[in-house]
């Protein structure tokens, strides 16, 4: 907000952290859940946890808002230790995947409950009932029973009644999964645009690696209960530090193959590369690759020889599986361009190709 | 869709059933209550004494009112074992949950003479409890308001109606979707808060069914006071009895039993208007 020049991340990243996860290990029973997460979250950021099913990151959520207790580590907030206090004393607030309505309630009397149980003035509670209820477009709304609503309008509902509160921390566990595509879409813009306004740092948690995209400030992917990366969403997809996280966080090919005397060699792909010896992985992205122009090659690149047996339209682009032989088979994503048959030359830059750990 | 000939196939013999072994007694009993009895013998003319001495002989008020009164014990003591032992069971049981809930049900499937006749060698004066309460040098000769009087009455009921009481409410707090409990104390509500904001209302229409079964059958219940509770705690079910029987009275017989169908009509009107209000799907 101070100063106009940095993006979100940076100044998020610039700012004290609000949430600190230390160490923080859940077992339950035999089976190891969370194993050692270690995270902070600055106030005013958008951090998605983006991961696979069973991943754990439902359960860091919950750990966070107090429904369960860690088997180990630390959760602080704001300087005070978060974890042995129970749910209803943190100043955190949870909108829920099914939103948890209460369906006895209308839409004002849920939005009003957070601000009730804590004793709030009457009028206070009017007045920010109403503000919260004009935030998320719900005024038309205030008296209707919640199983009157759509999937979008409980949604709102649901954040409105988490909002009203002021937490200093909004944990959002997969808010729009429930709801259809074009809903999500747009649930998605207004989620951003909601965060940005009021400044409240918002813990998002998704399996959607297109959402985590769009809405985060930065990433930390989830895999088998351990942090795989944590970085902005540009940074995450450039430069993945695993396999795994290219593989999961759009499409990419995976390279497999050794380096020696200062050559990658992966299949029929060779290219000077000064690092020691060994077998190494590369992940490198279908848009990276295009057709070869007339004439000689760069030094800087990398030029193949394929034939296409496969493609697939995706309107503005088009997806092609090309076999270079070997069994060798790279997917490459190239500008529409009508329908293409037999060998083609293709071409990428020796810099896109990005080295990876397994 | 189904055919007609088929539909009413279907249908008669249940609507055969309800007419032939419900209406047709309730409306011989309407007809009786408006008859009388001369010299022992049942004459049909028409008239209104039955109800007029229902109205003006204290007796029958005051085991009509005794009547209510033990029902409202039974369905008050009820409700406050089985509410807690429901939602005990309900949110925080995890592993003994069937069996509990078994043990729970198992009385149902015991007669309930055997359960009466429990009670009488529990309460009696040569009866357990008076044992104890003696070899403890508690006391020194046996209690006597323990058995026959309306206490041994309101217990014995009480057993055998709590049952019908926690299943209900049971049923009620395990169709409350957890979320909204984590819900209620994620915006900040203690335990307490939660089980007056969200919880109760939710299982109001358990409750509200427990408390039914529990006031109903106890009001039309008459073996308990005839096993257990003696002449200070007689029924309005027990005058019933003698009027049908030994008595030979009945006219007035059916005019006491008319006006507890009417009694529990309107009850189970209320209680179902008061249901729908409380539910909320």
């Amino acid at each position: 907000m101070s100063s106009a020049a940095t993006t979100p991340g940076v100044a998020a990243a610039a700012e004290a952290a609000l949430l600190e996860i230390r160490e923080v290990a859940k077992r339950f029973g035999t089976r190891d859940v969370l194993t050692s997460i270690t995270l902070n979250i600055a106030a005013g950021e958008f951090l998605t946890l983006l991961g696979e099913s069973g991943s754990g990151k439902t359960t860091l959520l919950r750990l966070i808002a107090g429904f369960e207790a860690p088997t180990a580590g630390e959760i602080w907030m704001g300087g005070e230790r978060l974890d042995p206090q129970p749910p209803y004393q943190r100043r955190v607030n949870t909108v829920f995947q099914n939103y948890a309505l209460f369906p006895h309630l209308n839409v004002r009397e849920n939005i009003a409950y957070g601000l009730k149980v804590k004793g709030t003035a009457n009028v206070e509670v009017v007045d920010r009932v109403s503000q919260a209820l004009a935030m998320v477009k719900m005024t038309g709304f205030a008296a209707a029973r919640p199983s009157r609503l759509s999937g979008g309008q409980q949604q709102r509902v649901a954040l409105a009644r988490a909002l009203v509160n002021r937490p200093q921390l909004l944990l959002l566990d997969e808010p729009l999964s429930a709801l259809d595509a074009n809903l999500r879409k747009q649930m998605q813009s207004e989620l951003k645009a909601l965060q940005r306004e009021i400044g409240i740092t918002f813990l998002f948690v998704t399996h959607d690696q297109e959402e985590a995209m769009a809405l985060s400030d930065r990433i930390a992917l989830l895999r088998d209960g351990a942090l795989e990366q944590v970085a902005s969403p540009r940074e995450i997809y450039a430069h993945p530090a695993t396999a795994y996280t290219a593989q999961f966080i759009g499409q990419t090919n995976v390279l497999r193959g050794e380096i020696r005397n200062g050559i990658a060699t992966c299949g029929i792909l060779r290219w000077p590369l000064e690092e020691a010896d060994g077998p190494a992985l590369f992940s490198l992205r279908p848009e990276c690759i295009r057709f070869s122009p007339e004439g000689p090659r760069r030094n800087t690149e990398v030029k193949f020889r394929g034939a296409i047996h496969q493609q697939l339209y995706a309107g503005a682009s088009e997806l092609l599986e090309v076999d270079c032989g070997a069994g060798q088979v790279l997917r490459v994503r190239v500008p529409a361009c009508g329908s293409l048959t037999g060998k083609h030359d293709f071409v990428f830059s020796i810099a896109d190709a990005i080295r990876v750990h397994e | 869709m189904y055919s007609r000939t088929y539909k009413s196939l279907v249908s008669a013999p249940p609507l055969l059933w309800i007419a032939f072994f419900l209406l047709l007694p309730y409306a011989l009993m309407f007809a009786h209550s408006f008859w009388l009895v001369q010299d022992g013998v049942l004459v049909h003319h028409w008239n209104l004494d039955n109800y007029k001495k229902l109205m003006s002989n204290p007796v029958y008020l005051g085991v009509l009112f005794r009547t209510v009164r033990i029902a409202a014990s039974v369905m008050f003591c009820s409700l406050l074992l089985g509410y807690p032992l429901a939602y005990y069971l309900s949110f925080h049981v995890r592993a003994r949950k069937e069996l509990l809930y078994q043990l729970v049900i198992v009385p149902l499937w015991v007669s309930y003479l055997v359960r009466g006749y429990a009670w009488k060698t529990i309460l009696g004066s040569d009866g357990v409890l008076n044992g104890v309460l003696q070899y403890l040098h508690i006391t020194h000769e046996p209690v006597s308001f323990l058995l026959y009087s309306p206490f041994a009455v309101v217990l014995t009921l009480t057993h055998i109606y709590t049952p019908f009481v926690f299943l209900p409410i049971y049923a009620s707090l395990e169709h409350i979707p957890r979320p909204l409990v984590e819900a209620s104390q994620d915006l900040g509500a203690g335990p307490r808060s939660t089980f007056v904001r969200v919880i109760l209302p939710l299982s109001m229409p358990g409750l509200l069914a427990g408390a039914t079964f529990a006031f109903v059958l106890s009001l039309g219940d008459f073996l308990a006071p005839l096993l257990v509770g003696g002449s200070s705690s007689t029924m309005i079910a027990n005058v019933v009895q003698s009027l049908f029987g030994a008595a030979y009275d009945w006219p007035l017989g059916s005019a006491i039993s008319i006006c507890i169908l009417i009694l529990i009509i309107g009850l189970l009107f209320l209680t179902e208007r008061l249901e729908k209000r409380w539910s909320f799907k």
